[in-house]
């Protein structure tokens, strides 16, 4: 991945009235603390057109939970803290700085001083203090609360003056000023009043009156035409400038426009209607590469991202009542030499060259070579071998009849089923190869398309599958995003949820080095933990990883400072820089 | 209609199912193989001059070469020739249950050979056209049999004893015929497991498909039934003291066969469509197995249609299938006494 390296410095600057808007109620204001990028360059003007596989739902950060909803949020809204997602790494936003505490408990932030939403109203701790009353308040049921809430207490967040506050953790939680990231500061002037009357949850649908929707970010809402598009304008009152002192954005609109699947995004990229695709699967951008020159567009793989996809073996211990069937089966599952064999057998190079037609890495562990912080290199990368995956299974007690069907100790054929979602091809289709792996091993599998929302059902609540082909992907490099997977009391332990203690000593081991990374501060010392987990689920298997997909992007030819990345949203997280290279 | 034309037509459809039964011996591979460095390979092209201009008289392939530089493309690798021979003896592995055979009426020896070309699983389109005609010209030939036995049935006992009876079974046709088959199919299939094998898959297409199309041909027969009990030779024989099984079987059945045969003509290629539909959805017959509606269901993909043309190949069948019923089903609307001469 190209590393592109954007040095921000923060500066002083006041600029006087006449070429920015200022409101005149606010005479008093004190000098507005920009952010100034000493390398930025652009010119104004121009609008950026972007599909969304839906429509969002709301614009309302506190309640949203859709990726449409979300995107079109990140733009209107700004956090105090920013992950860059070229750098992976924190840097400032609305906070100017920050200290934090020799215990890892205190977390000192100093705001920028001056700032407006983009109604033209201060911004100040108030604001900050408000926002997260909100987010934190149980009545309210926001899903930013889960994140906000370590060691089982909330954060308790405290104003020191009218530009610091102060945020206090019960327990040291490494590497927290990420969870800044993405946290939208709400405007008090507009949101305290229907969050004190309990109307909060109703307030900035689509159809409020864009005078009564503000932000810090970089655009503005403007207009909503239902299932056609959502316009946001440029914030007059951005606090971002470049290197010649010009106040961001850049651009003057930004359109984004539902369409129906990824077929259809792709489709119009290609005729020239959209400016900007992300998401895009190794199939349609081998079809977008035939007309890349002619088209006027350019595309980009990224390499590897964050979503690991992996085959999940249903070994949750609730079943032996209900479904006496898979209960059977997880006899066989449990089995480490049997997951073992599994994962020998998958040929993990055909997979990324047929489902990822090459635009894809194989895996053995969750983190993917993306995550440059954190993956364990030394994972071992045993190739695909059905005589080591047979060795296996016959000391563990399997054989094999004249068919060359695998038969268990009992002498009952050894077959299951492995559910995948019917709206993801690229999942089909390795399900599909892994069936046809494990056919060589003797095991009759079958492979059930299910429609997404019943499988996850399945998945999380009824435990009703036998296997699934699955894939994660983590907002964040940090593994504190998927702590709840890991940990064995985790709300999404996928392979054994709801369990009350581990289950196995490596799981065990699991959740005493997840608790202990999550308190240590120091970097090296959570990576060598984090390694561990790693190698434990290289080696133990709970889930059998498979492959990452790369991520793919394209931008019109003259689009200028687009810094695609492999974290989401991958192409418009610095929209405001983003400008159209005159022709 | 020219005879000529109804001749072929027959020996279309004669061809084309026996190609299906002996999917194993006209198939070069069997539908399941995968060869995975070959996805999406193209049609192979069959030379008589090699790449210095010489001719032979034995048609050869050349190997695909696979390009490194990107996914699915490939170039012919002109330093060797593979003649393609008939009859070759090729173990075919990854079969079970279905007559297979050893036997196939070509290959290439040393070599791969995809005269259609390759899905994106590197299997050998041709072989899956083949053994997919065995599922989908089936599953219609089937269906039409249980549907026409159904409508047989109803239709003639509504017809015969008119009545109640007559009342009850037609309002109960009127309503199949007022569903739209298709959410109906999609309903019924959904209702039913996810998990089944292959062949209960088809079993259960089959049954859907044929069960849900029984309405139409009643109405017709019961129709042919009522008009037949009327004739002065079926009350002669009434008189004569005949009994309804007698009657029905005698007198009523032979003028019903006229209309069956014709029925079956024109359902026939309803269900091998219906069952590529409900397969196009995904809930047909399901991977690994081969039936031409979840073959072309992965030109659902943009990228398929664009860029595979080859992967259309099954709708192509259908045309002569499509053909052929067609002719014979006129034929027999418009010439019936060249297949019932007996009456």
């Amino acid at each position: 991945m190209k590393n592109i390296c954007c040095v921000v410095l923060t500066l002083f600057l006041t600029i006087g009235g006449g070429a920015w808007p200022q409101n005149p109620n606010h005479v008093q204001a004190p000098k507005e603390e920009l952010l100034i990028n000493h390398h930025l360059a652009g010119a104004k003007g121009g609008r950026l057109i972007v599909s969304e596989k839906a429509e969002a739902k709301t614009l309302n950060p506190v309640f949203a939970l859709d990726r449409p909803s979300r995107r079109v949020m990140r733009i209107i809204n700004a956090d105090l803290i920013h992950i860059n997602r070229s750098t992976q790494r924190t840097e400032p936003a609305l906070a100017k700085s920050w200290t934090i505490s020799k215990d890892g408990r205190h977390y000192t932030l100093y705001l920028r001083q001056g700032l407006r939403f983009s109604d033209g109203a201060p911004f100040n701790a108030d604001d900050v203090l408000f926002s997260f009353a909100v987010y934190l308040d149980e009545k309210v049921g926001s899903p930013q609360r889960d994140l906000l809430v370590i060691g089982a207490k909330p954060i308790s967040v405290s104003r020191l003056d009218l530009y610091t506050v102060r945020f206090d953790l019960s327990q040291p939680y490494a590497a927290a000023e990420r969870l800044f990231d993405s946290v939208a500061i709400l405007p008090r002037h507009l949101l305290e009043k229907p969050y004190r009357n309990g109307t909060l949850a109703q307030a900035w649908n689509l159809n409020t009156n864009p005078e009564q929707i503000a932000g810090l970010g970089p655009f503005r809402f403007k207009q909503y035409v239902p299932g056609e598009r959502i316009v946001l304008e440029r914030n007059p009152y951005y606090w971002k400038a470049d290197k010649q002192g010009n106040r961001l954005p850049y651009l003057d609109q930004v359109i984004f426009l539902p369409v129906a699947s990824e077929d259809a995004e792709a489709i119009r990229f290609q005729a020239g209607e959209t400016d900007v695709i992300s998401g895009l699967s190794a199939a349609n951008f081998a079809v977008l590469r035939k007309t890349e020159r002619a088209g006027d567009y350019v595309l980009q793989d990224l390499g590897p991202g964050l979503e690991y996809n992996f085959l999940l073996l249903n070994l949750n211990s609730d079943t032996s009542e209900r479904l006496p069937e898979i209960a059977r089966k997880q006899l066989w599952f449990r089995n480490l030499k049997f997951r073992q064999a599994i994962s020998l057998a998958i040929d993990r190079a055909g997979i990324v060259r047929l489902a990822y037609e090459g635009r894809g890495t194989p895996l053995w562990s969750n983190v993917t070579p993306g995550n440059e912080l954190w993956v364990d290199t030394h994972i071992a990368h045993p190739p695909q071998s059905i005589d080591q995956a047979r060795v296996l299974l016959r000391d563990a007690g399997f054989t094999w009849n004249g068919d060359g069907q695998l038969l268990d100790h009992t002498g009952k054929a050894v077959s299951f089923s492995i559910v995948a979602s019917s709206g993801n091809s690229e999942r089909l289709q390795i399900a599909n190869l892994i069936r046809g792996d494990l056919q060589k091993l003797g095991m009759q599998v079958t492979v059930v398309p299910l429609e997404f929302r019943s499988m996850i059902q399945r998945i999380l609540q009824s435990h009703d599958y036998e296997a699934a082909m699955m894939g994660l992907a983590s907002g964040d490099v940090d593994p504190n995003g998927e702590i709840n997977i890991w940990l064995s009391d985790g709300s999404t332990h996928l392979w054994d949820l709801g369990e009350k203690k581990p289950a196995t000593p490596w799981e065990a081991e699991i959740d005493q080095l997840m608790r202990r990374q999550l308190t240590v501060l120091n970097q090296s010392e959570r990576k060598r933990l984090y390694d561990r987990v790693q190698e434990i689920v290289a080696e133990d298997l709970p889930i059998i990883c498979v492959a990452t997909p790369h991520v793919l992007v394209g931008r019109k030819g003259n689009l200028g400072n687009f810094r695609p990345a492999i974290l989401d949203d991958y192409t418009l997280d610095n929209v405001e820089e983003l400008f159209w290279i005159p022709k | 209609m020219k005879k000529r034309t109804i001749k072929t037509a027959l020996a279309t459809l004669v061809a084309l199912h026996a190609i299906g039964l002996f999917a194993g011996f006209f198939a070069p591979y069997a539908p399941t193989i995968e060869h995975r460095d070959y996805p999406y390979a193209p049609p192979m092209r069959i030379h008589f001059a090699d790449s210095a201009g010489r001719w032979h008289l034995r048609p050869f392939v050349y190997a695909w070469l696979p390009q490194s530089t990107n996914f699915a493309e490939y170039r012919e690798d002109t330093s060797r020739r593979y003649p393609l021979r008939f009859f070759v003896e090729k173990p075919n592995s990854g079969l079970v249950g279905t007559l297979h055979s050893h036997l196939h009426l070509f290959g290439v020896d040393g070599n791969r050979c995809f005269l259609l070309g390759t899905d994106g699983y590197g299997r050998d389109v041709l072989s899956r056209v083949i053994w997919g005609s065995r599922i989908s010209l089936f599953a219609g030939l089937i269906a039409a049999l249980l549907s026409l036995a159904g409508g047989v049935l109803v239709g003639s006992l509504a017809g015969y004893y008119g009545g109640l009876a007559d009342e009850f079974l037609m309002r109960g046709s009127d309503l199949f015929l007022a569903v739209p088959w298709l959410y109906l199919l999609l309903a019924v299939r959904a209702f039913l497991p996810l998990q089944i094998s292959p062949v209960q898959a088809f079993f259960l297409v089959v049954l859907v498909v044929g069960m849900l199309g029984w309405a139409r041909p009643a109405r017709l027969i019961r129709g042919v039934v009522l008009s037949a009990r009327e004739r002065n030779y079926v009350l002669a024989a009434r008189g004569f003291g005949a009994s309804d099984f007698y009657l029905l079987r005698k007198h009523i059945f032979p003028q019903v066969l006229g209309v069956m045969v014709t029925q079956a003509a024109l359902l026939i290629p309803q269900y091998i469509l219906a069952e590529i539909t409900l397969s196009f959805f995904g809930l047909g017959i399901g991977e690994p197995v081969a039936s031409w509606g979840n073959m072309l269901a992965s030109l659902q993909q943009y990228f398929v249609l664009t860029s595979y043309w080859w992967m259309m190949s099954p709708a192509l069948m259908l045309i002569p299938v499509a053909w052929a019923y067609s002719v014979i089903s006129r034929s027999l609307i418009e010439q019936p006494h060249a297949f019932f001469n007996r009456h």
